[in-house]
Order: C-alpha cells, then sequence, then structure tokens
C-alpha cells in the first residue's frame, strides 16, 4: 500500500537494456524531506535508477509512486509529472545556445506558462542566492565547469519540484570545483529538499543523507544511516566495496 | 630556423609555384590552334557590355523567384524533417509519409518536375488552377528542394546529442515543445553551411525555368546567343550568378563566426 | 503491283550506286554542272559526299517522307520538302548524285559552335543576321520569309486584324528563330513574350493557354494548324518592316570556300526558276491568311 507521506515509493523495479539486466528488483521508500544516498560501483545500475523515476526510461516490471501517485501507470501524462521531480545530470546538460538565464527560465515560462517577468524574477532570486547572479547573461560555455552544475542545479530547482534527483553531479568536475556543488546541496538539504543523490562522494554522503543505500548488481544490497553503512557494513560486498573506496584516499 | 621564417619561406614556394602553374596554363591555351576561334566565340567584350543589360533585367526574374522559392523551401522542409522525427509507432504514418516524399522528389530529375508540372498542369484545365509559368516553376522546385533540406535538417537534428532532448523532457517540456526550443535551434545552427549550399544550388536551378518559356537571365543570354552565334553573353550571366554568390557565402561565414563567438569560450587561434 | 514498284526501284537505285561508284570524279556525268565547281575540287569533309547537318525532328513543310531512325517526323533524305528538294538540287549541280548526299542530325544550337563541324553546310530554316554573319559563313538566299501569328479559334486573339491588335497578348517564339525578334522590336507586346527551347515545347504551351499567340514563320503554320494543333487556325501574316526582307541561308563554318560553289548553284537555281518551282509545289499554302498591318 502507498504510504501518503512518502515523497517516492519504488516497488520491484525491473529494468533490462536488451539482455543486460540492470535493475533486478529495487525496491525503497523516500520520505519527504529525506535526502537518500545512492552509492556502489559503476555499472550498479544509479543512473537508470534515477532515469526510471523520472520516466526517461520505460520500465519492464515493477511500479513507482510519486507523491501518492502511480508514475508508471497507463495514461499518465508524462510531462506533468516530470514538473514535479527535477534531475541534474553528470554533464550539466545545459543548452548551449541559450543564456543562463535563459537556461533557467525555459522550463518555468513554457511548462509551467508563467509570464516573462515573473520567470525572470525568479530565477534571478535563485542565480543571486547561488552566487551565479553575475552570470545570468553568459552563455554555459564561457563558465567553469562548477558554475554549469550550480546552474544546471537552479535550473531544476526553478520548477519547483517535489522531488530532486542528482546523478552524480561532481563526477564530471575537477576537484577544486566539487566544493561549492556540494556546498549548494547540503544547503538544500538543510532546506528540507527531498532529495535522492548518486554519487561517488562518500565523505559528502556521510554529511548529508539521512539514509545511504548501496547498490550492487541491480539491487539494494543493504541500507540503512549513514553512521552504520560507513562505519560498520554488514554485507561482505559492503565491505569490500568501501574497503576499495578508503584505499583509493577518498574516504 | 625560426617558425616564422619557415612559415614565410613557405608561402613564398606557395606563391610562386601558384603563379608559375597558371603562366604555364595561360601560354598553353593562347598558343593552342583553335585559340582565335575560342577567343572571338567567347570574349566578345562588346557584345557582352551590348547584351548585358537585358540579361540583367531577366535576372531580376531569377531573383524573384529564389528569394520566393527560399523560404517556403526552408520552411515546409523544416516540417518534413520534424515529421519524420517524430517517435513511437502511432506516428508511423507520418513517418512514412515523410520519407517516401524524400526518395521521390530527391529521385525524380529536377528538369522533369519541371515539365511535368508547368506543362502539366496546365493542360489538365482545372477551373481555378494557375497557368503562370512562374508560379508552377516555384512550386516544382519548392517540392524538389525541400526534400534535400528535409535531409539536410534531419542530419542537425540528429547530430543535437540525446542528452539535451533528455534535459528537456526532464524539465517537462513537451516533445514538440523540446524540438522547438532546445533542438531545432541547435541543429539549424549546425546545418547552415549545407542549407546555403542548397539555396545556391536553387539560384542555378532558377534557370530551369527557361524551358516553360519564361524569359530569365539564362534564356535572355541563350536568345542574345543564338542570335549572333556567338557565346560570349553567357559569360554574362555567369558572372551575373557569381556576383550573387560570393556576398551569399560571406554572409553565411559571418553568420556561422557570430554564433560561434557568442556562445563558446574562447577558441585557438 | 507495290511488290513490283519496290523492286523496280531498288534495281534503278543500284544501277545509279553502281553507275556512280565508278565514275565519282566525271564531272560531266551531272546535268548543269557548274564551272570550276567539280566534286574533287570542292572542300568537302569527305570525298565525294556532301554531308549536310540539320535539326531533329525535321518538320514539313520543310521535309517531308517517313521518318527513319533517327529521324522523327520527317526523312531529310526522302527529297521531299521544300528544303530536302533545294539541298538535293544543289548537290546535283555541284556533281553529286542523290547516294552522294550524307544527313546528320545536329540541334540548332550546336550548329554554330566554334571549332570544326560535324557538316559541309547546315540547312534548317536559318535566318541570315548580320551578327550571326561574324560568326559563321551564310549562302546567299534560298528562301524569303515572312512571319504568322497561330492562335487558337475562337479565342480573342483569333480576331485581331492589326499588328497593334497583338500588343496586349502574350506571345511566343521557338529560340533561335527571329520570330521573337519579331516580337520584340515590331509587334512590341504591353505583357512579356514566352521563349521555348523547342517546337513541340512552343506548341505545347500554346494547346495549354499559357500563350495566346505563336508567332511561327509562315510556311511552318502548315504543319502547326493541320497536324499539331487543329483546334488553330492562322491569325495573320506579319511582313518584315523596314529595308531587306528577312531569308533563309545554309550555314557553312567561317571562310569555307564551299559556299562559293553553293551560291553559283542557287544563283543559277534562282536563274532558272527551280526554286520558285519548288516553291509552289512545297510551300503554297492554301486559303491564304490576311496580312497583318
Amino acid at each position: 500500500m502507498s504510504d501518503p507521506g512518502a515523497a517516492l515509493e519504488i516497488e520491484g523495479l525491473y529494468k533490462s537494456f536488451g539482455k543486460l539486466e540492470v535493475l533486478r528488483g529495487i525496491d525503497l521508500a523516500v520520505a519527504e524531506h529525506e535526502v537518500v544516498c545512492l552509492i556502489g560501483a559503476s555499472g550498479s545500475g544509479k543512473s537508470t535508477l534515477l532515469r526510471c523515476v523520472n520516466l526517461l526510461e520505460p520500465i519492464d516490471a515493477g511500479r513507482i509512486v510519486v507523491a501518492g501517485e502511480e508514475i508508471t501507470g497507463r495514461g499518465v501524462d508524462v510531462n506533468r509529472i516530470r514538473r514535479g521531480i527535477g534531475i541534474v545530470f553528470q554533464s550539466f546538460n545545459l543548452f548551449p545556445h541559450m543564456s543562463v538565464l535563459r537556461n533557467v527560465t525555459l522550463g518555468p515560462r513554457k511548462a509551467l506558462g508563467l509570464g516573462r517577468p515573473e520567470a525572470e524574477a525568479a530565477a534571478d532570486a535563485l542565480l543571486e542566492r547561488f552566487g551565479l547572479a553575475e552570470k545570468r547573461d553568459e552563455y554555459p560555455d564561457r563558465l567553469s565547469g562548477g558554475q554549469q552544475q550550480r546552474v544546471a542545479i537552479v535550473r531544476a530547482l526553478a520548477m519547483r519540484p517535489n522531488l530532486l534527483l542528482l546523478d552524480e553531479v561532481t563526477s564530471a568536475l575537477d576537484p577544486e570545483l566539487v566544493a561549492e556543488v556540494l556546498d549548494v546541496i547540503r544547503e538544500l538539504a538543510a532546506g528540507g529538499m527531498t532529495m535522492v543523490i548518486a554519487t561517488h562522494e562518500m565523505g559528502f554522503a556521510r554529511d548529508v543523507a539521512s539514509r545511504v543505500c548501496f547498490l550492487d548488481e541491480g539491487t539494494i544490497l543493504e541500507e540503512g544511516p549513514p553512521a552504520q553503512i560507513f562505519s560498520a557494513p554488514r554485507e561482505p560486498r559492503t565491505q569490500q566495496f568501501l574497503q576499495r573506496i578508503v584505499d583509493a584516499g577518498r574516504l | 630556423m625560426t617558425r616564422g621564417g619557415d612559415g614565410r619561406r613557405g608561402v613564398a614556394v606557395a606563391l610562386a609555384s601558384t603563379v608559375v602553374f597558371f603562366a604555364v596554363l595561360a601560354v598553353v591555351v593562347v598558343n593552342s590552334p583553335g585559340w582565335d576561334e575560342v577567343k572571338r566565340a567567347f570574349f566578345d567584350w562588346q557584345l557582352f557590355r551590348e547584351s548585358l543589360p537585358a540579361i540583367a533585367e531577366g535576372f531580376k526574374t531569377n531573383v524573384k523567384i529564389f528569394m520566393i522559392a527560399e523560404v517556403f523551401i526552408l520552411a515546409f522542409a523544416l516540417v518534413l524533417a520534424v515529421m519524420r522525427s517524430l517517435k513511437g509507432p502511432v506516428f508511423f504514418p507520418i513517418r512514412a509519409l515523410a520519407t517516401v516524399y524524400a526518395d521521390l522528389f530527391r529521385g525524380i530529375p529536377t528538369i522533369l518536375v519541371i515539365y511535368i508540372l508547368g506543362f502539366g498542369a496546365p493542360a489538365l484545365q482545372i477551373e481555378g488552377v494557375p497557368t503562370s509559368t512562374i508560379f508552377w516553376g516555384i512550386v516544382a522546385l519548392v517540392l524538389v528542394y525541400s526534400a534535400y533540406v528535409a535531409e539536410v535538417y534531419r542530419a542537425g537534428i540528429e547530430s543535437v546529442h540525446p542528452s539535451q532532448e533528455a534535459a528537456a523532457r526532464s524539465l517537462g517540456l513537451s516533445g514538440m515543445q523540446s524540438m522547438r526550443f532546445v533542438v531545432l535551434p541547435q541543429a539549424v545552427r549546425r546545418v547552415i553551411p549545407p542549407l546555403l549550399n542548397d539555396f545556391i544550388g536553387l539560384q542555378k536551378d532558377t534557370a530551369l525555368i527557361a524551358l516553360l518559356g519564361t524569359v530569365e537571365a539564362f534564356r535572355q543570354s541563350q536568345i542574345d546567343v543564338a542570335a549572333t552565334f556567338n557565346y560570349t553573353p553567357y559569360l554574362a550571366t555567369a558572372l551575373l550568378f557569381v556576383l550573387i554568390t560570393i556576398p551569399l557565402a560571406r554572409f553565411t561565414d559571418w553568420l556561422v563566426a557570430r554564433d560561434r563567438r557568442r556562445q563558446q569560450a574562447g577558441r585557438l587561434a | 503491283m507495290r511488290k513490283a514498284l519496290i523492286t523496280c526501284l531498288a534495281l534503278a537505285a543500284a544501277l545509279v550506286v553502281a553507275a556512280t561508284a565508278s565514275g565519282r570524279t566525271d564531272a560531266t556525268k551531272a546535268a548543269g554542272a557548274i564551272p570550276g565547281c567539280s566534286p574533287a575540287s570542292l572542300n568537302l569533309l569527305a570525298e565525294g559526299t556532301l554531308t549536310i547537318g540539320t535539326d531533329n525532328p525535321a518538320f514539313p513543310p520543310w521535309w517531308g517522307g517517313t521518318p527513319k531512325k533517327p529521324w522523327q517526323v520527317s526523312d531529310p533524305a526522302s527529297g521531299k520538302g521544300y528544303e530536302s528538294a533545294v539541298a538535293y538540287q544543289i548537290a546535283k549541280r555541284l556533281g553529286l548524285a542523290k547516294g552522294d548526299v550524307k544527313w546528320v542530325a545536329v540541334p540548332f544550337n550546336n550548329s554554330f559552335k566554334p571549332g570544326k563541324k560535324p557538316f559541309d553546310f547546315y540547312m534548317a530554316q536559318v535566318s541570315y543576321k548580320p551578327e550571326r554573319a561574324k560568326n559563321v559563313t551564310f549562302s546567299t538566299a534560298y528562301y524569303y520569309v515572312d512571319q504568322a501569328v497561330v492562335g487558337i479559334k475562337g479565342t480573342p486573339i483569333a480576331s485581331v486584324r492589326s499588328l497593334a491588335g497583338l500588343r496586349k497578348y502574350k506571345l511566343g517564339a521557338q529560340i533561335g528563330t527571329t520570330s521573337y525578334e519579331y516580337i520584340v522590336k515590331t509587334i512590341k507586346p504591353t505583357r512579356q513574350p514566352s521563349v521555348f527551347d523547342s517546337n513541340a515545347d512552343a506548341v505545347a504551351a500554346l494547346k495549354n493557354k499559357q500563350i495566346d499567340g505563336l508567332v511561327v514563320d509562315y510556311p511552318s503554320t502548315g504543319y502547326i494548324t493541320g497536324v499539331q494543333v487543329p483546334t488553330s487556325k492562322v491569325v495573320g501574316r506579319l511582313r518584315q518592316a523596314g529595308a531587306g526582307r528577312e531569308y533563309f541561308g545554309l550555314i557553312f563554318s567561317r571562310g569555307n570556300v564551299l559556299v562559293k560553289c553553293v551560291d553559283k548553284a542557287l544563283t543559277a537555281m534562282k536563274a532558272d526558276g527551280t526554286l520558285a518551282r519548288l516553291e509552289r509545289i512545297w510551300l503554297a499554302q492554301s486559303g491564304g491568311a490576311p496580312v497583318l498591318k
């Protein structure tokens, strides 16, 4: 049964690409204001899981319920669902032919139907809040990677989503730019945004997550509070994974 | 030897060898046995001056035709390209229609399309159907060129990385909105050079309207050639066509460069 | 009956071929030979052969007979039709027999290009013009030509009786004919006239009512109104304004001395009434159309 307080519920999610089974029965419930971090090796299915939640990928079996509504059912207005879910990608995916301001206001103006002054005022406020106000008329290619990713986050926030998905958003950044993006996410978490974050940044995950899920070969092998997962993982594979991270000096 | 020195020497050698090559070519041509006859038949400057005004007058028709046609071509081809890019089984008939159209009108030689429409349509004698050769010439050129330009647009659309569409759809934009605001603007910018190529081809193909009887630049020069048995008027026509092509090509270069300057961070010199 | 006739003709032809094969250079064999213009002394492409170029299709009344590949509509080698008859007369007077004449199909546009020509002379209702004569050599006239206007019966243009009355109509002509020049310089219509690549296109445009009237040389109107567009008629004939009536000449490559002998032949044909006789046979039109002034 759906829990009305849950922002996101995933039940028995299966997803294959051709013969390759990437997700094998994912069960996950995320409550409002929770921040869930997904960790795991490359290829474990983290990105695919997020793309399924956003309906960018069709699922093979299972159901996804967002704010009490089953979004994987028939006859669902996909565009409306997506307006309520924000997603930020590893490769930013800003629109190169539009200025930062236009990147941020496109969604609100065309998908939400906001008027131009209203949309721009809201965009300016968000850009100001995240220290990007002076970049509003620049084109994305002129910004640093960190700035671009922050703009991508602002673009997603401009739609006022109830749920924010972050897909390894710092993996493509130079190390010195990672911090500024993580700071933004920390702030969002402190502000109560419901988030599902796929990440390699273990230190960050330990700080900001209310819950950490370890994905291994398409299932959630272990989940729990960050203190437990990082200090005392139960499963051997989780231990192996974390050991490798520690050895690489990333924890 | 400094890099600058190498570069200068390289340029000097290139220049010198080009001059030598063309000088040798000129000598060979001018000393060939038939040169006098060819010179008289193709380079009669007085005839050139005399025939140019009437040819320029006819050229106005060519310009009118390609200006009108190009507008319709750019629009219609875009529709065809979008039709072909619609995804999903429900849109199969639309995709199929656009595909058949592109195959058909790229397959039939343009000259035949002009003949069939220009002489065939008025022959049906249907009430209200125009008989104007300019009208049918423009229709024929639009039908044919839209097929080619649609493929150019399609190449542009497919060159835009799918992650762009994914990002747009993730914001909640519909497929049409994402196409209109995110994919097409990028796609079209990328294919401006091949679009220009097709436009230049169109300018030349306006001469085909002469087949229907219209006296435009090529036909006017043909009339002068037949009246004098001298080919110099063709040179005048060629010159006019070249004269409009060059500014157009430079304008396109400027357009592309301006776009790059605006959007991209500094390029390597 | 027909079989016997054909056999006789074949025999006769064979005899002629045999006879001429043996005595090609005997100038006295041909009747009406011109002094100084024996076949051996002519500047011909191929020894003993007169190669004549003309356009394809070959239309009556200039050409006649049943066409043989690659010719269409008529057969230049038939000797029927005004131009064909004149050509064989010229050949005869140059000391060449019917079998010595070879025909090549050359589109009008190729007849005047510089360089070596594939014919000794070109014959296809080409009008003499001084500008043209700078680039090729013309023979003297073998026909003086009037233009005419053809229109569809029952249309407004069909009842025009004066030159001025033609001005408001959409007229057309074929490329390379002086008809277009006549339209522009003498008729001076208010609407831009159309010019077509070929007779077929011009006739199609007339049928489609894309032009109101087709300007063409008067003798050609017989075939157009009789065969190609039976719903058409000759609206009227157009006489040349100003000095110098238009005439057809044969085209030679520039400076070809053959023209001297051919001119002598044509002059003789004018003098002894041969040209006039051939005109009466091939170019007499019934129901002469009015001259528009």
